[in-house]
């Protein structure tokens, strides 16, 4: 370490209605991995969008290797050195892989030079690609790999992570931890954003803690537990969901040789899922994103139907029903995207109670609306899952992530499903309303519901699951008991490192 | 620095206010078009918006021309703006128009010259079947196959255009017409003659059914979960099928309802003030209807109120180019003016515009 | 009837006359939708260009300016569109329409005292030796410039989006806009480029249609044509050669419909008249199965928040 490479003074931006950073500061030393620490909302993804120059921050400043540095836009950014792996890729799905590095490049070369530099590079750092494929027909592993090699091709000096794990088996964290490690050894610095405590304490040399948008605590992670990392990230001690275990009961959900075509040109096959759940069971279903998690969600919820029997509830055939057949036979779903899926943002609450609700709670008469049934409902789901809102005629997209997950999930757990199926039921949560929406699947489990969590947080499953199994390019693993499944036996379920190779890091610097 | 920021829930003061600034924001502009043309901007606004109801010269005739013309645009919009809340856009409704027409009329003088009471309902029926079959062509060809709605909608505006002068030159042509086009006429045919039902108001049964079609709109989206699931297509489809939403009998629905309610304006219109079947028969209510439906915020009460103002600026535009030789492409250039103030300003609703001092970077 | 009156050479060397409209106008389409932009006004855009196009070349004498005029006249028209769509974020299918709507308006306005004028006409190519070549000579190079200027586009247009720089971002700003802006690029510039560019192509094409193919303006005149060309656009599946190989596809249509008019083919002039817009229906159809070229942000409302 020769010095400070990017050191942050005072950096605050707000939004209409919330501090999104407040008074910031912190300094990123040369070669060094720097944690940034929060929950979601705590401002992270603002803070490094003013770093790469998306976003002008109202105050205070930033100094890179002690000149000024304010970057107008990415480009600026870049030019500087900074160079960044969105959490949610900013890949072009239409465009091949070499195209995409190239629109993430300043002076990118001619298209033959440019895919021979691919190559090269993706082999020195074990991440193969090749450069002409479509990048809408890649892995979420494979295409984090297209965003990585677009930074490593400009020599970045800081590199900026934003949630990088998310998406990936730990197998394949395994080896990108490997390729972070291999760079800093080179010099380059990197500016790690996670929430997960365990990833940070193995990573990083130096860890800065934000909540709600304020610098709350630094510390040296390999030094600092677990928990006192987490407390500082949460604020107070948080409760942990509690459960009380009950025998398991009769068949409730059985899905058998479900396959299913995707919708969409991109998406996922779904090759002969078999599984079952039993009345008070908790079924976790792993597996890294976009391996047929939205499909398989589409299948059970009844919004792509296939043949009769591939999935059946209570005994019954319900494989070619449609989603309001299947909510009166029992089966309810909330899936992942909250908002255009699960909700219409523009609607009032009313009218989402009334969205899944019409069936089960008999909020129409003749296909007339009873609206005053469905304020009702409203209300007692915002009432129930303590969901912070002036008002049920507010519309959708003014809650927050978490009070409208908590209406979403709260929507199908006040209809009093027999089967319920979530995908990511705390996905851009923050903490407590994630705990408090853990503890009401486990309280419907203990009234007898067989449940079906779909997520990408391993934590989350092992700790409501009963019983796990995970989803790799559209095929079901071996479903098996959830209490003492190592975190390599889960891996190698989530299909292991998806053909990744160990960074070549005796070769040296290659690139 | 001019600023957008999405309001966390749309403005309804706003939403009601909008239309109103877009026509006044209109007016100016208009007036402003009618100067350039050498016209005082204040007569022509005055000769378009006030004579026609209250000059004592001429409101008498034009008051009744009123209803009449904001008859078939109110009919068309209501069934237009079902479409368009689902995010279907059908924009074809004056080929739907003509089809009711020829069709209404064609059943009408099958039976010349019975004087049967069933003779008007029956070409009733048939106009809105004729509207119907066609607007049923791009809706089985978009769930068949996926085909754009737009494009062929469009497409069979030209060809129901020629099937009408094919049918005024041939199949329908008055016989006792001395080989002139265009048919029999329906005014001299009592038993299809859809006349005025209250003399000088210029009601007839077009306008009646443009008030149900107003209410059972009204109920349909309100209070009703076939509207609930239209709202719900078009704001968030994947919440729609999610809901449990049917796509296709949603857009057969409403592509057939559009198309049904633009032949009855079509049949109405030919067997009462049009009179007959003749090449020049439609006249862009069709297209003038798309205005309306936006114009009224796609509400239908707001399309009530839009098609008789812009059933105003029609007979305004007459009255004045009559009195002022204000073209009536002038006319046509303040509709469209109309539709761009409005699109413009609907932002209000849903964005604050927010203007920041730069330099606080 | 008489079909020996229809000479394959001249119907050929006619055809691409009646396709050049429809090509420019397509093209120009093409670069806004692969922008992610569905501009429906092409129609409204084209009519306004031709009565520019029109006007001018009568007042100036000269048909080149004529056609910058109406270049210029698109333009203007579609920056109403840019501007709706692009920062009043108006709903594009209904801000396309308003546009035909007031085009179609504006143009009759502006050309009411030119109807029945004969606008000054256009030098064509006239090689001596070479365009009197037979059969090739006719069909290969004794046409008005513009005919050949709209191939050239279209060549342009394919290499442009293919090899360079500026073609990849734009197809980058119409597959994820999102993606593209947290890349730093400016999607609102990029589109309202691609929407002048669209406009003043479709100018052109109206133009042609007002000073060249007709020659004389009336009003309307367009007769769907801009709808056509955006129907063709979805024909070629957003490719340019295949814009090219429609248009000509469809001026062949016309062409062929208006000789059978002439010829006193037993078929009533109204059922001819209406064949170019059923077999674009027809065509749509048979498209409509491939629908993955489609650019991913087509139509979709970009908002920058943050």
């Amino acid at each position: 370490m020769t010095g400070t490479l990017l050191s942050i003074r005072g950096l605050t931006k707000a939004y209409p209605g919330v501090v999104a950073n407040d008074n910031v500061s912190f300094d990123i030393q040369e070669g060094e991995v720097h944690a940034l620490l929060g929950e979601n909302g705590a401002g992270k993804s603002t803070l490094v969008k003013m770093i790469y120059g998306l976003v002008k921050p109202d105050s205070g400043e930033m100094t890179w290797r002690g000149g000024a540095f304010a970057p107008p836009e990415p480009k600026a950014a870049r030019a500087s050195g900074v160079a960044m792996v969105f959490q949610h890729f900013s890949l072009f799905d239409a465009l091949n892989v070499a195209e995409n590095v190239a629109l993430g490049m300043e002076n990118p070369p001619s298209m033959r030079d440019l895919a021979r530099r691919i190559r090269r590079v993706s082999e020195a750092y074990g991440l193969p690609l090749d450069p002409n494929r479509t990048v809408g027909d890649l892995s979420a592993g494979e295409r984090q790999r297209v965003e990585i090699i677009r930074c490593l091709l400009q020599d970045p000096k800081l590199l900026i992570m934003d949630e990088p794990t998310s998406v990936l088996t730990p197998q394949e964290v395994e080896i990108l931890f490997q390729t972070l490690n291999k760079l800093k050894s080179e010099g380059t610095s990197i500016l790690y954003i996670s929430h997960k405590l365990e990833e940070i304490r193995t990573l990083c040399d130096h860890a800065t803690i934000l909540r709600l948008g304020k610098n709350v605590g630094e510390c040296v992670p390999a030094d600092t537990s677990a928990r006192d990392m987490a407390e500082l990230m949460v604020g107070d001690t948080l409760q942990t969901p509690t459960r009380t275990t009950e025998k398991t009961g009769d068949v409730m959900l059985d899905v058998s040789g479900l396959s299913l075509e995707p919708s969409n040109p991109f998406g996922t096959t779904l090759k002969n899922i078999h599984f079952t759940v039993h009345a008070g069971e908790i079924l976790g279903l792993g597996g890294v994103a976009g391996n047929g998690q939205d499909e398989l969600l589409a299948a059970l919820s009844g919004e792509s139907t296939t043949w009769p029997d591939a999935v059946k509830v209570k005994g019954e055939d319900v494989g070619h029903l449609g989603p309001n057949a299947r909510r009166a036979r029992g089966i309810l779903a909330a899936p992942e995207e909250r908002l255009g899926h699960a909700a219409a943002p523009d609607m009032s609450l009313v009218e989402n109670a009334l969205l899944t609700g019409a069936m089960r709670k008999g909020l129409t008469q003749n296909g007339f609306v009873n609206w005053s049934g469905s304020t009702a409902f409203a209300d007692d789901i915002i009432k129930a899952f303590d969901v912070r809102t002036p008002g049920s005629d507010r519309a959708a997209r003014s809650l927050s992530g978490g009070n409208l997950q908590k209406f979403v999930i709260g929507r199908e757990v006040l209809q009093d499903p027999e089967v319920l199926v979530v995908n990511q039921p705390t996905w851009g949560v923050d903490a407590a309303a994630a705990a408090a929406i853990r503890q009401a699947l486990l309280d419907l489990a203990a009234k007898g519901a067989a449940i079906v969590v779909i997520s990408q947080d391993l934590d989350e499953l092992m700790e409501i699951s009963d019983r796990f199994g995970a989803l790799n390019e559209g095929r079901m693993s071996d479903i098996r008991p959830a209490a003492g499944l190592t975190i390599d036996e889960i891996g190698l379920m989530m299909g292991g490192a998806h053909g990744m190779e160990v960074a070549h890091i005796d070769e040296g610097a290659g690139a | 620095m001019i600023k957008l920021e999405k309001r966390p829930q749309p403005s309804r003061a706003l939403a009601l206010a909008t239309p109103l600034i877009a026509v006044f924001i209109t007016m100016i502009a208009g007036g402003l078009l009618f100067w350039a043309l050498g016209k005082n901007p204040f007569e022509a606004i005055r000769t378009i918006f006030w004579d026609p109801l209250f000059h004592e010269q001429f409101a008498s005739y034009s008051r009744p021309q009123l209803l009449v013309k904001a008859g078939p645009l109110i009919l068309i919009a209501i069934g237009l703006s079902l479409g368009f809340r689902a995010g279907i856009w059908n924009i074809g409704a004056e080929g739907q128009y003509i089809m009711g027409a020829i069709c209404g009329a064609g059943v009408g003088l099958a039976f010349y010259p019975s004087e049967s009471f069933l003779i008007f309902p029956m070409m009733v029926v048939a106009g809105a079947l004729g509207g119907w079959a066609w607007a049923m062509i791009p809706a089985l060809l978009k769930v068949k196959f996926g085909t754009n709605e737009i494009l062929v909608s469009l497409m069979l505006v030209y060809v129901a255009e020629q099937l009408l002068a094919s049918m005024s030159l041939g199949l329908l042509r008055n016989p006792e017409g001395h080989g002139f086009p265009g048919s029999r006429n329906l005014k001299d045919y009592a038993a299809a003659h859809n006349g005025e039902l209250i003399a000088g108001t210029g009601m007839h049964w077009g306008i009646v059914a443009a008030f149900i079609a107003v209410i059972f709109a009204y109920v349909l989206l309100n209070r009703h979960i076939l509207g609930f699931n239209i709202r719900l297509t078009g704001e968030a489809p994947r919440a729609a099928r999610f809901a449990g939403v049917n796509p296709t009998r949603l857009i057969l629905f409403c592509l057939g309802t559009a198309g049904a309610l633009a032949g009855l304006a079509g049949l109405f219109e030919v067997s009462g003030p049009a009179g007959q079947i003749s090449i020049d028969f439609n006249v862009g209510y069709g297209f003038t209807a798309i205005i309306v439906a936006f114009l009224g915020r796609l509400h239908p009460v707001g399309i009530l109120l839009a098609g008789l103002l812009m059933a105003l600026t029609y007979i305004g535009g007459e009255l004045a180019q009559l009195m002022l030789s204000l073209p009536s492409a002038a006319i046509q250039v303040f509709q469209g003016m109309l539709l761009f103030f409005l699109l413009a300003l609907d932002l209000l609703t849903n964005y604050r515009i927010r203007i920041a001092v730069k330099g606080a970077a | 009837m008489d079909l020996s009156a229809i000479n394959p050479v001249l119907l050929i060397a006619s055809l691409m006359v009646a396709a050049t409209p429809l090509l420019l106008a397509a093209i120009g389409e093409l670069v806004v939708e692969r922008a992610g932009v569905l501009n429906l006004g092409v129609e409204g855009m084209m009519i306004v260009g031709a009565i520019s196009g029109f006007a001018i070349s009568v007042e100036t004498g000269s048909p080149m300016v004529g056609l910058v005029a109406a270049m210029i006249g698109g333009a203007l028209l579609s920056l109403l569109f840019a501007f709706l769509t692009q920062f009043a974020l108006a709903n594009q299918v209904a801000s396309g329409l308003a546009l035909t709507l007031f085009g179609l308006g504006l143009s009759a306005l502006m050309g009411q005292s030119y109807v029945g004028i004969k606008p000054p006409t256009m030098a064509k190519l006239d090689i001596p030796v070479i365009s009197d070549i037979p059969v090739i000579g006719p069909i290969l190079f004794s046409h008005d410039p513009v005919l050949y200027i709209g191939v050239a586009l279209c060549a342009v247009v394919w290499a442009v989006l293919k090899y360079s720089r500026v073609g990849l971002v734009l197809r980058a700003v119409g597959e994820n806009h999102d993606a593209a802006h947290a890349l730093g690029y400016n999607v609102v510039r990029v589109r309202v480029l691609a929407i002048l560019f669209g406009g003043a192509c479709a100018g052109l094409g109206g133009a042609y249609i007002s000073l060249i193919r007709v020659p004389q303006w009336t009003e309307g005149m367009t007769a769907g044509i801009g709808w056509i060309a955006l129907a063709l656009v979805v024909f070629a599946s957003w490719k340019p050669w295949r814009v090219l190989l429609g248009a000509y596809l469809f001026g062949g249509i016309n062409v062929l419909q208006l000789n059978l008019q002439a010829a006193g083919i037993a078929i009533p002039v109204e059922y001819l008249a209406m064949s170019p817009y059923l077999i674009t229906i027809l065509v749509l159809v048979i498209m409509s199965a491939d629908k993955s070229r489609a650019p991913a942000s087509l139509g979709r409302i970009f908002h920058a928040s943050g």
